[in-house]
Formats: C-alpha cells, sequence, structure tokens
C-alpha cells in the first residue's frame, strides 16, 4: 500500500510539472508577440522593445518558462505588469479568502450532503428519496448566479438579514466575517451538495446490491446497521473521491460566486487580471488553481487507497 | 437502448421537452419575433414592465424582452456550435484510439488526462487571456476543452465494444477501418453518446453563460443571456427583477436540457436492472 501511495505522490509532482508548462504554453500562444497583443494600439517601437525586454521576450520559450518554473519553486511568481508589485504579494492573501469561503462551505456541504445520499439510499424509492432527487436535479442546473441573485433578492433587499456584498478586510472578527460570507457560501453548497448527495447514493446503492449486504439483511439485521456498519464503510473510498471531485468544483465555481458577491478572492483576482491581459498575473493565479485542484484529487486518491479494505489487505500475489 | 414507450413518459420529460422544444423556437426565430432592436432605447433605465414591454427595461432602457429573444441566438448558438465541434473532434479520435491503440493512444490519453486535471474555467481563462474573447476564439476555446471529455468517453465506449464477438468477426471477416468504426462501434455507442451530447451542451450552455456573466464572453453589442444578467445585476440591489429575467432563461433551458438527459439515462438504467 505504502508503494502505491508513493507511486500517487510521484504521479502528482509529474502531473503538476506537466500542468505548469500547459500553463505556460497557454498564456504564449498568440500568433503574434505577446507584448504587442498586451500594448495593442498604444504600442511604440521604444514601448514594444522595453516590455519585451522585461518579459524576456529575447529569449527562447523553453528558457522563459525554466526561468518561470525556477521563480515558482523559489516562491518569486514574478511582478504585475499592470501595477509592477510582486505577484506573490496580492495573490496570497486573495488565495486565502477564496479557501477561506471555499473550506466554510465545505464543512457545511459536505456532512450535509453525505448524511442525505446514505439516507437517501438507504429509503430507495420513498417520498424523501424522490423529493430530494428532484431537489438535487433542480439546483444542479440552477447557475450559480441566478441562486445567488434570488438569494439577494429576498435575504438582503427584502429581508434585510444579510449583506448582499461580501465586504471582508483582514482583522474583521470571525462574526463579522461569517455575516458577510454567509450568502456566497449558501450558494456554494447549494450548487455542491445536489452533486454529492446523488453521486454518494449511486456508490451506496451500488454496494446495496451486493450479495453480502443481501447476506446481512437476511440475518435479520435492522436497515440501519446494514447500511451504516456494511454498506457505508466499502462505499467511502468512491465516496471520497467523489466528495474531492466536486471540492475541487467548488474551487472553480467559486469565480462566479465571488464575482456576484463582490468577493475579494483569488476568483475574481483572475478574472480582474484576464481582463487586464496581465500575463504573470494569470499564469501565477491559473497555476494556483491548477495545484490546489491536482493536490486535492491526488490526497482523494490516497484516501481512497488508504479506506480501501482490499487494498489495504491485499491479496497474496502469484508471481 | 431504447427509449420508454411513449404512452409512459413520465410528467418530467414532457416538461423539459416542452422547454428544449421553445428553446429551438426561441433559437430559430428570436430576432425575428422581437418587437424591438437589441440596441434600441426606448426609455428610462430599469423601467417597470408595462403593456409594451412586458419584462420592462434594462440598465440601459433597452427592451428586456427583445433582448431576450435576440440573445437567444447568441447564448444557444455558440454553445450548440462549441458542443458540435468538440463531437466531430472528440468521438472519432476517441474511436481511433481505441481501434488502433499503441503510442498514439496512449499520448491521446495521457493529454486528455493533463488537461482534465486543471478546472476547465481556468484552462479557458488562460486562453482567452491570451487570444482576446471573440466568437471564435471563445466557440474554439470551449470545443477544444470539451472535447477532451468526450474524446475520453467515446474511447471508453469504443474499447468495450472492439472487445465484443461481432466486433471480432468483422474484423476476422477482414473489414477495414472505417466500416469498423461507422458499422460496428458508432451504432452501438450512439445512445450514451447522445446522452453525453445533452449534457455537454447543457454543460457548454452554463459555461458560455458564465464566462459571458465574468465579462469574458460574447461581448457588446451581441445581446446575451449571461452578459445579460452582467449588466443589470445592480437592479437587483433597487429590489427589481431585472436580472432575474435572463438568469431565469437559462435556468429554465439547462433544467429542460437536464430532464430530457435523465429521463433518456433512467430509462438505460432500468433496462440494464431488468436484464440482470
Amino acid at each position: 500500500m505504502a508503494w502505491l501511495i508513493l507511486q500517487r505522490l510521484g504521479l502528482g509532482v509529474i502531473t503538476l510539472v506537466l500542468v505548469s508548462m500547459l500553463v505556460f504554453a497557454g498564456t504564449e500562444i498568440l500568433p503574434g508577440d505577446v507584448a504587442a497583443a498586451i500594448l495593442g494600439q498604444n504600442a511604440t517601437p521604444e514601448s514594444l522593445a522595453a516590455l519585451r525586454q522585461e518579459l524576456g521576450l529575447d529569449s527562447g520559450p523553453v528558457a522563459r518558462y525554466l526561468a518561470w518554473a525556477s521563480g515558482i519553486l523559489h516562491g518569486d511568481l514574478g511582478q504585475s505588469l499592470a501595477n509592477r508589485q510582486p505577484v506573490g504579494e496580492l495573490l496570497w492573501p486573495r488565495f486565502g479568502n477564496t479557501m477561506a469561503l471555499a473550506g466554510y462551505a465545505a464543512v457545511i456541504a459536505v456532512p450535509l450532503a453525505v448524511g442525505l445520499g446514505i439516507s437517501s439510499a438507504a429509503l430507495r424509492g420513498s417520498f424523501f428519496d424522490r423529493a430530494a432527487n428532484v431537489v438535487a436535479l433542480a439546483t444542479v442546473s440552477l447557475p450559480e448566479y441566478f441562486l445567488g441573485l434570488l438569494l439577494i433578492l429576498f435575504v438582503s433587499v427584502q429581508w434585510g438579514l444579510l449583506p448582499s456584498l461580501a465586504d471582508t478586510w483582514s482583522g474583521m472578527g470571525l462574526a463579522a466575517w461569517l455575516q458577510a460570507t454567509t450568502l456566497p457560501m449558501l450558494v456554494l453548497v447549494l450548487v455542491t451538495v445536489a452533486q454529492i448527495m446523488r453521486m454518494t447514493r449511486t456508490t451506496v446503492l451500488a454496494v446495496m446490491d451486493q450479495p453480502f449486504i443481501e447476506t446481512a439483511c437476511l440475518k435479520g439485521l435492522p436497515m440501519g446497521r446494514v447500511v451504516l456498519v456494511h454498506a457505508v464503510p466499502n462505499a467511502l473510498g468512491p465516496t471520497i473521491n467523489v466528495v474531492a471531485f466536486n471540492l475541487t468544483y467548488l474551487i472553480a465555481g467559486v469565480v462566479l460566486v465571488e464575482t456576484i458577491f463582490n468577493y475579494n478572492g483569488l476568483g475574481r483576482f483572475m478574472v480582474d487580471a484576464v481582463s487586464k491581459r496581465d500575463v504573470p498575473m494569470v499564469q501565477a493565479a491559473a497555476m494556483v488553481f491548477a495545484a490546489v485542484h491536482v493536490v486535492m484529487n491526488m490526497l482523494a486518491d490516497i484516501a481512497a487507497i488508504a479506506l480501501n479494505p482490499r487494498l489495504r489487505h491485499p491479496r497474496v500475489k502469484e508471481s | 437502448m431504447t427509449l420508454p414507450v411513449f404512452g409512459r413518459i413520465p410528467l418530467s420529460a414532457v416538461f423539459g421537452t416542452l422547454i428544449l422544444a421553445g428553446t429551438l423556437v426561441l433559437f430559430l426565430f428570436g430576432p425575428m419575433l422581437a418587437p424591438y432592436g437589441q440596441e434600441d432605447v426606448l426609455g428610462m433605465p430599469f423601467a417597470e414592465p408595462s403593456a409594451a414591454h412586458p419584462l420592462g427595461l434594462d440598465q440601459n432602457g433597452r427592451d428586456m424582452m427583445s433582448r431576450l429573444l435576440h440573445g437567444a441566438r447568441m447564448s444557444v448558438g455558440v454553445s450548440l456550435a462549441a458542443v458540435v465541434i468538440s463531437f466531430c473532434i472528440g468521438v472519432p479520435l476517441g474511436f481511433l484510439a481505441a481501434l488502433r491503440g499503441g503510442w498514439p493512444d496512449l499520448i491521446g490519453a495521457r493529454l486528455v488526462d493533463i488537461v482534465m486535471s486543471i478546472p476547465v474555467l481556468i484552462s479557458a481563462l488562460v486562453v482567452l487571456q491570451a487570444l482576446g474573447s471573440s466568437l471564435p476564439v471563445l466557440i474554439g476555446t470551449i470545443a477544444l476543452l470539451d472535447s477532451t471529455r468526450v474524446f475520453r468517453l467515446a474511447r471508453i465506449l469504443a474499447q468495450g465494444i472492439v472487445v465484443m464477438e461481432y466486433a471480432e468477426v468483422a474484423r476476422l471477416r477482414g473489414e477495414g477501418l472505417w466500416w469498423m468504426l461507422r458499422r460496428e462501434i458508432l451504432p452501438n455507442a450512439l445512445p450514451p453518446l447522445m446522452a453525453e451530447f445533452g449534457m455537454r451542451f447543457c454543460f457548454a450552455f452554463l459555461f458560455v453563460a458564465g464566462l459571458s456573466y465574468l465579462g469574458l464572453g460574447v461581448q457588446p453589442p451581441f445581446a446575451d443571456w449571461g452578459g445579460m444578467v452582467r449588466d443589470c445585476q445592480q437592479g437587483i440591489l433597487y429590489g427589481l427583477y431585472a436580472p432575474l429575467f435572463p438568469a431565469g432563461t437559462i435556468a429554465l433551458v439547462t433544467i429542460g436540457v437536464n430532464l430530457v438527459v435523465d429521463w433518456a439515462l433512467a430509462g438505460r438504467t432500468t433496462i440494464q436492472g431488468e436484464n440482470r
């Protein structure tokens, strides 16, 4: 098992390297020249030359990639083109904000969704199961801004319960922070709960159809015990994968939610950088998002291996 | 897959089909049905709904309903084009990879895995940053990113089919590549691919709308639903319903597609379950 986990770790590192190449290549696929594209119509020969120099465009793409990648490894994310500040200084606080919001949503969404998924699998075909399924289908289809706008309209404009904009600043108290971020959190919870619930239900049901569950039922065990003790541990690995998959979705979905509520996170930061065509900022933000995504998937794989009864106690291999 | 008999269509599927039909009409005839042009300023910003303007006016005093009708072509058209292109790329390549195997298959699969390990929205933002947002770039980006998912599904489906006895028989008969693709793999992979088409359309549709909402998708002067939500979002703070019309339309179309896909897939799973 240790070997399997090491393999996953190695795979994760390789993926990160390849992803960094893709991100770098993606920002450089311009038909012409980055400098000309950034300056657009305001380009003068002097400013073009200066910008080329600054971006290191006089050296080849491989050399530039290596310089960029080694910079990242040393914690240097480059300099913003727009305001000449180090990207790292601008990026990390916002990354913290995004992770805080995503974490807040995950803490509520995951237990709720897994609980709902397990109960609707246990009560398969009941009214609760069908109702949960319909509600899940509806919330999955609703775009974040529709849910967000509805919440703003009712909760903050008409009932005046929570602020419509998620204004946060460093040093604000926890209570104030929670109050400001509850609406965006709710939107994230709504869009992720349904997915996790539906997929948890499917995984648990797949286990429930197996012979050993039938045996447990025929032994006369109560349904609750069959589900919790016999079915759920075996469905845990796939469920963790489902949860991880949806949490990574949460981190990307946060881009839209941050825009709706004007939350000062990495998603809005990246969108701003894209509209300003600030190459180093976009590269850095994309790399951070991709890294979180890869690392989460890797952790999920490792957790699934660690929790899988069959992998923990492998059969003796015939050699 | 055989679709459930027509007498037993569940209510949700009827509802979904109606929504899809409505969307199709909007897509085909929307701009012709619109009473006003998409850029015509007709009154005060955010004017209340009235007889002349059933959904009121937007933040620039343009008729909301006309803009919705004009935007249908853009919102639906861009995503439809992207998904069609992504299937044209992903399905043949996926089939070929499965049929031929060897290193092209391996490289293709690895490349797709890497692209898929980056969130789609992030990849799209990177490309849009480099190329700027225009309709061809938008459609091309979404199509290429989406084709990785299609490739993966097509490859897995074809891998399952080439090992079946009938495919074996065809190969032993000496059928060529084209026959194998056209007569053995495609017909058997079609039903799941159709369902996937619906889901991918749904995804692309939400994705285009999302990008436009971020201001990076369809650019003015063209009306499109995501961009309309962005434009009149401020109205919500004054308790106006204006941004809910385009947002609700987007939601409705997505629900419609989901209901139909769900129905098609549900028919499939029960049939498989009965045979077990």
